[in-house]
């Protein structure tokens, strides 16, 4: 972690006289790093600099240029803004050395980006496709790539209007033509052969392995895709000796429909209600994300009025609480605990989204950001609604929560000292949320970096220090304690006026540059990283989804556990495969 | 004590168990299938059971609420269907997935543009409920409905919308959405009367 004798930012070029230089492009920021610096120069920014926490690695198609670039967003775990450094190599043989050597939580990033842009990422580990599947043909985020519904590079499409004759996508193009396989491969002939076939990509995975000595075997277990346990469609492969978990490795992807090559497509406007299908039980935070970094490339343009301030406060807040209820009860049910909790859970969140859906029309898909406020002010009695949850309702439902659970002697049995993340792990395996403040790191975004009106609120991080699922489990307690006295504030200082600054635009043209923005979302860090080309639809639209980013480490915590256990500690790390997958 | 932790967690649920007949004697028939009693269900005061029927007893549906659009017509006075939409294109334009299709008519004599919609589809399966159409159409000729229950046995056969199913009266509008149909209306008749006035002025000069 960060130590006193650290170098300050300023002193990163006289550092590095070669190789890397200031990115000068209007609008961008940060470093151009050399692509055979980069290792040394990423080792020094975590060690000499104090930039410990990676938090995103992304790829954008530069393809006027021929470039493909790579960004990086590193930050100081201790808190402030993030230090922005790139690599750009040829398109046609793009090809970065592996930072998982110096940021472990650059593995599942970088492999993302290998997936669907083609970066080559060399001393990687296990680079190997994430999302599309083995037998795909082509890296679908390069911007020469053409899917298979494919009508127009830009929405809105020609053939609406006004000529508008109806057809159906599917009937255009019928399932079965519909994709394209590498050459050579034959869907019909083609079947994985024994368990090398299933499992042989997976990382250190050795079929037949095994100590002749000892005559033990090793058993691999594929959980999921369809097991209730994994909250959605999702793989855990898990090597056993007996009942302990020698190995684990996460696959996903099942749910993955390219949600940033849409968001490309899309206009800036009609990204908005698409971020709410990312991670489905938080979709005010999504959408604040988003904004935030669209509000970052417009400036001033986009000044959010103290009203819509208050009401995206109050929202997110309200947002963290749905989330984190659900995520105790379905904890409880991974635990055995069939929906008794679960459903004493839900009946909270059925009161807040009845908020939301007397606000902003829908209980999950919110769509209520938009660019420079809020979509909608209070219909008549929310307000009054609101206040009888935040002052009356909420503080004794969790605190019955909390008496119920938490010092249920099953439940401690089960969660303390398993699936234990250390501080120094959690930061270099890039945890976020209450994952990473689980164990001991004290860093919230909402303090860390502030935005919003966040500044003006009196509230405490929530912190624990096991790191086990218990303690991810006290962290969500405490959190929506946490949030409960924010909206306490906010309502009281709700004040009067506009809620969106200028009269909205079905179409805006954003300003050419890059932006971040991220938001403490209830399962981590949320990041959106835009490039605008200066026209009405994004060059590049890249989500860092926390729920994707902290599997990196699920491994890491199942090793040595039971098996069993596996199941808990996914809960414990609360994903949704939305956002996952994207 | 080992288990004190357990038998105060089952005095949770036992509480839960009795708050529910304590309720239902409380309110008697009230409490299930009535609006009284869904409201009770759905407050900040509800205690033991509080699971809503469906589909016997049904949530009601907050002004806000949105699902499909719909199309907005007027009465004419002989009973004549004066449609908002001008296919200004908006709508078609705005909407994420790209599910409107809008067919403009043209004068057949002149080939100028009508301000009318020839056909006017919204593809339902791909409608993403998210109202950008209803909140930037400048004629308020689109508005999301309050009905969910959309199930058909071959959404193949059923589920493009054209105008005929999309048109709805401004009554019914008015019916599910008063406040802002009382807005909006406000917000035309003061655009109308400063319209008349600029011509009362020109008429004059
Ligand atoms: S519904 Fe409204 S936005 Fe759409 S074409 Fe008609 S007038 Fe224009
Ligand atoms: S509600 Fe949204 S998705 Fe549906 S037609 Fe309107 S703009 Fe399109």
């Amino acid at each position: 972690m960060a130590d006193t004798t650290l170098i300050a930012e300023n002193d990163i070029l006289a550092r590095f006289p070669e190789g890397v230089s200031q990115d000068e492009r209007k609008g961008y920021q940060g470093y151009i790093v050399a692509a055979d610096r980069l290792v040394e120069f990423a080792t020094a920014l975590r060690d000499e600099f104090g930039y410990d926490y990676l938090s995103s690695v992304t790829g954008v198609d530069y393809l006027p240029e021929g470039k493909m670039e790579v960004v990086y967003h590193a930050y100081k775990s201790t808190g402030g803004g993030a230090l922005v450094f790139k690599v750009q190599v040829p398109r046609e043989d793009a090809v970065v050395p592996s930072l998982v050597g110096v940021y472990k939580g650059a593995d599942f990033q970088e492999r993302e980006a290998w997936d669907l842009l083609g970066i080559r990422f060399e001393g990687h580990p296990n680079l190997k496709r994430i999302l599309m599947w083995e037998g795909f043909a082509g890296h679908p985020l390069r911007k020469d790539w053409k899917e298979a519904y494919f009508e127009e590079e830009k929405k809105p499409f020609d053939s609406r209007w006004p000529g508008g004759d109806v057809y159906r996508a599917e009937d255009k193009n019928p399932f079965g033509k519909n994709v394209v396989y590498p050459e050579k491969f034959d869907p019909e002939k083609w079947t994985p052969v024994g368990e090398e076939g299933f499992y042989g990509g997976l990382r250190g995975f050795d079929a037949g392995d095994g100590d002749e000595d000892l005559k033990t075997e090793q058993v691999v277990v594929n959980l999921g895709p369809q097991h209730p346990s994994t909250h959605g469609v999702f793989r855990m492969v898990v090597s056993l000796e007996g009942e302990t978990v020698v190995r684990l490795e996460p696959v996903m992807g099942y749910l993955h429909r390219n949600h940033e090559k849409i968001g490309e497509r899309n206009t800036y406007l009609m990204n908005i209600p698409f971020t709410d299908r990312l991670d489905y039980l938080a979709s005010m935070s999504n959408n604040w994300g988003y904004v935030q970094a669209v509000e970052k490339l417009l400036g001033d343009k986009a000044k959010v009025p103290e009203r819509a301030e208050y009401l995206r406060v109050i929202m997110a807040e309200f947002t963290r609480i749905v989330n984190h209820v659900f995520a105790i009860g379905t904890l409880l049910n991974d635990l055995g605990a069939f929906f008794t909790p679960m459903l004493y859970a839900l009946e909270e969140r059925e009161l807040i989204l009845d908020i939301f859906e007397a606000v902003a029309g829908s209980r999950m898909m919110c769509n209520y950001f938009r660019f420079g406020g809020v979509a909608r002010d209070l219909p008549p009695g929310v307000y009054e609604k609101m206040r009888d949850l935040v002052f009356e309702r909420l503080p004794r439902k969790i605190d019955e929560l909390d008496r119920y659970l938490t010092e249920n002697e099953i439940v401690r049995a089960r969660c303390e000292g398993v699936g234990v993340l250390t501080p120094e792990e959690a930061i270099a395996y890039s945890a976020a949320g209450p994952v990473l403040r689980a164990s001991g790191v004290p860093y919230d975004v909402r303090r860390a970096d502030p935005y919003g009106i966040y500044d003006r609120f009196d509230f405490d991080v929530a912190v624990r220090y096991h790191g086990d699922v218990y303690d991810r489990y006290l962290v969500r307690l405490d959190e929506i304690r946490q949030s409960i006295r924010i909206l306490q504030q906010a309502l009281d200082d709700l004040p009067e006026g506009e809620i969106i600054s200028g009269k909205p635009k079905y179409s805006i043209r954003v300003p050419a540059g890059e932006a971040y923005g991220r938001v403490e979302g209830p399962k981590g860090e949320l990041g959106f990283y835009i490039v605008s080309d200066g026209s009405a639809n994004p060059w590049r639209y890249h989500v860092r989804a926390p729920s994707f980013i902290n599997l990196t480490a699920l491994g890491k915590m199942c090793e040595g556990d039971k098996v069993a256990d596996a199941i808990i500690i996914l809960g414990s790390i609360d994903i949704v495969l939305g956002e996952t997958d994207r | 004590m080992y288990g004190k932790g357990i038998l105060k967690g089952l005095g949770v649920t036992l509480k839960h168990f009795i708050d529910t007949y304590v309720d239902d004697i409380r309110m008697g028939k009230s409490r299930y299938g009535t609006e009284k009693g869904i409201a009770y269900r759905s407050s900040k005061d509800a205690r033991g059971i509080f699971t809503v029927q469906y589909p016997e007893e049904k949530l009601p549906t907050p002004e806000e609420f949105r699902f499909i659009p719909f199309l907005v017509y007027d009465e004419g006075e002989d009973g004549e269907r004066e449609i908002r939409c001008t296919s200004c294109g908006i709508c078609a334009k705005v909407c994420p997935p790209q599910c409107i299709w809008i067919h403009r008519s043209k004068d057949p004599e002149t080939g100028r543009p009508v301000p009318e919609p020839a056909e006017f589809f919204i593809d339902v399966d791909v409608c993403m409920n998210c109202g950008l159409c209803a909140e930037f159409c400048p004629f308020d000729a689109i508005i999301m409905d309050h009905d969910y229950e959309l199930a058909v046995y071959d959404r193949h056969a059923n589920n493009i919308y054209d105008k005929e199913k999309l048109l709805k009266p401004a009554e019914y509008y008015k019916d599910i959405r008063p406040r802002n149909y009382a807005l909006q209306e406000a917000a035309r008749a003061e655009k109308a009367a400063k319209k008349s006035a600029a011509k009362a002025r020109r008429g004059k000069a």
